[in-house]
């Protein structure tokens, strides 16, 4: 029962957080309501027994991704008057969309076609007992390759972003490696052709 | 006792958030980016929830990995737009019309 009622609250919090992302006026809003929607993810998660998750999510995503995010749009100086200009034009259609898209998969999920009831019957059978045990059991057994080529991709990433914002900047010294092997003997070295000179002292 | 049904009707309001997300804020690129985190975020929920009652661990690794993806993906987006608004000085998705698509 009271599983039911912390569910329900943080649900509510998180669909409440989500719409707030999407309609803030001030983006740095959205963004702050984006972490309250992890936060509130991340406490269901838990609920759901997924502890490492829900603390990956809160260490990775609030504690990371959105830290960016908010760098960014606190660095970026936007003009929000032009970039809301529509909002008011598209608000149906988007609101008629998503309503479509929640009754379709209602739809799916009340007929009786898939069965639900009987799945949550038999709650959790492998799941249970240390979470962050099981899921390290799998996947650096079963998943290893994967798990690599997710290394490989977070390096990937990293290499990208930083190849993608970094300029250089006038007046720092560096070596450029092309210029010095390129060079020849003609544009170091000048023979000076000139006749002996007589030495005075003696 | 939580039902699995309560996961997905949330997971799919979830989605359909992010999905209006995207339809209204179509000019602003970092509300965009957002609004992908939310329909990720709805998706690894799905994965969550069915790991959850089928007892299957296997459904939280591969949450684990699409969270590893979703963060690549952000921290790309992002720089593309620091990039986007130095040379543009905007991050108008409408003014990005230079390829004449």
């Amino acid at each position: 029962m009271i599983e039911k009622v912390i569910f329900y609250v943080f649900a509510a919090i998180l669909l409440g957080a989500a719409i707030l992302v999407i309609t803030a006026r001030n983006p740095v809003h959205s963004a702050l309501s984006l972490v309250l929607v992890f936060f509130t993810s991340a406490a269901l998660w838990l609920l759901a027994e997924a502890e490492f998750l829900g603390i990956a999510l809160v260490l990775v995503y609030v504690g990371a991704v959105m830290v960016l995010f908010l760098f960014v749009v606190m660095m970026l100086d936007i003009n929000t008057a032009v970039l809301r200009e529509g909002f008011a034009r598209y608000l149906p259609l988007g609101a008629l969309v998503g309503v479509v898209m929640v009754l379709q998969m209602l739809l799916v999920l009340g007929s009786g076609e898939v069965d639900l009831a009987g799945l949550g019957s038999e709650a959790a059978a492998g799941t249970t007992g240390n979470n962050v045990r099981l899921i390290g059991s799998v996947l650096y057994t079963v998943y290893v390759y994967p798990f690599e080529l997710a290394a490989m991709v977070l390096l990937l990433a990293i290499i990208a972003a930083i190849m993608l914002t970094h300029r250089r900047r006038g007046g720092t010294k560096h070596q450029n490696i092309n210029s010095q092997v390129r060079t020849r003997k003609e544009d170091r070295l000048r023979m000076v052709n000139m006749p002996s000179e007589r030495r005075n002292d003696s | 006792m939580l039902a699995l049904s309560d996961y997905l009707v949330l997971s799919a309001l979830l989605f359909s958030i992010g999905m209006a997300g995207i339809f209204l804020n179509r000019k602003n690129a970092i509300v965009l980016l957002m609004s992908i985190e939310l329909i990720l975020l709805a998706v690894n929920f799905n994965f969550i929830a069915f790991s959850h009652f089928l007892g299957d661990i296997h459904g939280q690794v591969f949450v684990f990995f699409i969270l590893t993806v979703a963060a690549a993906e952000s921290a790309i987006g992002l720089a593309i737009l620091v990039v986007l608004f130095r040379n543009r000085d905007t991050i108008n998705v409408g003014d990005l019309d230079s390829m004449k698509g």
